[in-house]
């Protein structure tokens, strides 16, 4: 197996798109490594994007690899993949999961826009992190001040939201926002946008909704 | 012996980190543990003022990773405690000069001698900040009680979180209790509930820690003042002790003195 096949390198308008061949995960990021060996004074101060293609990777991994390039002076700023998983974990790690370019289009097919989907975030989201999903997004923690949710469809917080939420990113004028405790810094839906007002008393679980053109809350407790 | 790596980190800058390496790190070394300092903070170092040693420095890390001298030769033995040992920062290079495998390698190597290592990280979240964290065993988050201190502390934490470090614990510094009782300052149970990350240590605001620092002699060498106790506290909950947080409500009985003596 020659690393060609392995390793295509383009030239895009910032920086390196590096993709990576079907391997297992270990020899890719050696065939990798052992590219910019070959020409460390080609890749010396660049920008990397890496399309992973299917690879699963944990932040573990991610992070390593991140810190392997910065020893050879790369800048690894963003991470392309068809797997979720992937997807999720370099959003965590703050790397970008989408470059200007267009991805390449058998890439595309795989992954369709899914408006019934929700990806499933079991942690609080704390400051600096962006979740952007092309489907629902169900957070089971609180959306700390200084992150970001982003869904195309609705977003439901079991916890406390007081960072930036965005449902109906897409113009989906029917998503809906609910959390345990709304306080959140900014909330869209849509292309409506709303700052939550100065809470007295207790919270109580509420839900948002586009109605008559407006952003409404209503309590979520039935009675 | 296997030392424990501690860093200690915070995101923003100014919120005591290298105050709390330093007294930490006296506070271990006066309970007879060998513990050596480093400061990774490359181009702004400031661990060896605040622990008095600046004048004795020959060589650094950077001197150190680069081959230029073996690590005992770039260790400060500090003159008060024979224990306690400092690998200063370089003033002359950048953080690039060092990378997280370096630090790594010279962790793995001062662990079989030492009992505690403890890591100065630089503010940011950069490249300073992912040598610090690098062969870091536990850390600790120094934050302040005010809104943007708690936000970068809660940015570091989601970053430590990605990079699947053991949950990180929580240093809340210069708490002034007058301030919080009056409202106008956040309490530890609002930074706690912002965080949600254990709480190791509160450390009362003390105008003695800046006269300390200046005099390169850190407090908790000091038998009376509060904040050092804070820290010598904080040192004994590291050891594995359970140590309940000082009473920093005016009902203490430093306090009481204070009001009958010479305290007004």
């Amino acid at each position: 197996m020659t690393d060609s096949t392995l390793i295509q390198i383009k030239g895009m308008r910032d920086g390196l798109l590096v993709s990576l061949g079907d391997a297992g995960w270990p020899v890719v990021q050696q065939a990798l490594i052992e590219r910019i060996e070959q020409q460390p004074a080609f890749f010396q101060g660049a920008r990397l994007a890496l399309d992973v293609g299917n690879q699963a990777l944990k932040s573990s991994e991610l992070s390593s690899l991140r810190d392997k390039l910065s020893e050879y002076g790369i800048m690894l700023w963003a991470i392309l993949s068809v797997s979720p998983v992937t997807e999720n974990t370099a959003q965590i790690l703050g790397l970008a999961t989408r470059v200007a370019k267009s991805r390449p289009a058998e890439a595309r097919t795989i992954k369709k826009s899914d408006e019934e989907s929700a990806l499933w975030v079991n942690k609080t989201v704390r400051s600096g992190t962006r979740i952007e999903h092309d489907g629902h997004i169900v957070v089971l923690g609180d959306v700390n001040p200084g992150a970001e949710i982003i869904a195309e469809g609705s977003i439901i917080v079991w916890g406390r939201i007081r960072g930036v939420v965005h449902a109906g990113a897409k113009g989906n004028q029917n998503a809906v926002v609910c959390a345990l405790d709304l306080s959140p810094t900014q909330l869209r839906i849509a292309e409506q946008i709303a700052v939550s007002p100065e809470r007295r008393g207790k919270s109580t679980p509420e839900v948002v909704r586009i109605k008559d053109g407006q952003l409404q809350a209503e309590s979520w407790i039935q009675g | 012996m296997t030392a424990k790596v501690i860093t200690v980190t915070s995101g923003k800058g100014g919120v005591g980190k290298t105050t709390t390496v330093a007294n930490i790190a006296v506070a271990l070394a006066l309970g007879g543990k060998k513990v050596v300092c480093i400061d990774g903070d490359i181009g702004l170092r400031n661990l060896d003022v605040v622990m008095g040693l600046e004048n004795r420095i020959v060589y650094d890390i950077v001197d150190i990773v680069e081959g230029r001298c073996r690590t005992r030769q770039a260790m400060i033995r500090d003159k008060r405690l024979p224990e306690l040992f400092l690998i200063p920062a370089a003033q002359t290079r950048d953080k690039n000069a060092v990378s997280p495998s370096d630090m790594v390698r010279l962790c793995d190597e001062l662990r079989p001698e030492m009992d505690w290592i403890l890591i100065d990280s630089p503010a940011g979240i950069e490249r300073g900040f992912r040598n610090s964290i690098a062969a870091a065993d536990k850390i600790l988050i120094v934050t302040n009680p005010e809104m943007s201190a708690v936000r970068d502390a809660d940015r570091v934490i989601g970053l430590l979180e990605a990079e699947e470090k053991n949950s990180p614990s929580l240093i809340i510094n210069r708490l002034n209790p007058n301030l919080v009782k009056r409202g106008d300052m956040l309490s530890v149970d609002d930074v706690y509930d912002l965080l949600r990350i254990e709480v190791i240590g509160i450390v009362p605001e003390d105008e003695n820690v800046i006269v300390a620092s200046n005099k390169g002699a850190p407090l908790s060498m000091e038998a009376k003042a509060r904040a050092g106790q804070a820290f010598r506290n904080i040192a004994r909950r590291l050891n594995g002790e359970e140590v309940p947080f000082l009473d920093l409500d005016s009902h203490s009985l430093w306090d009481r003195i204070g009001k009958f003596g010479w305290r007004k």
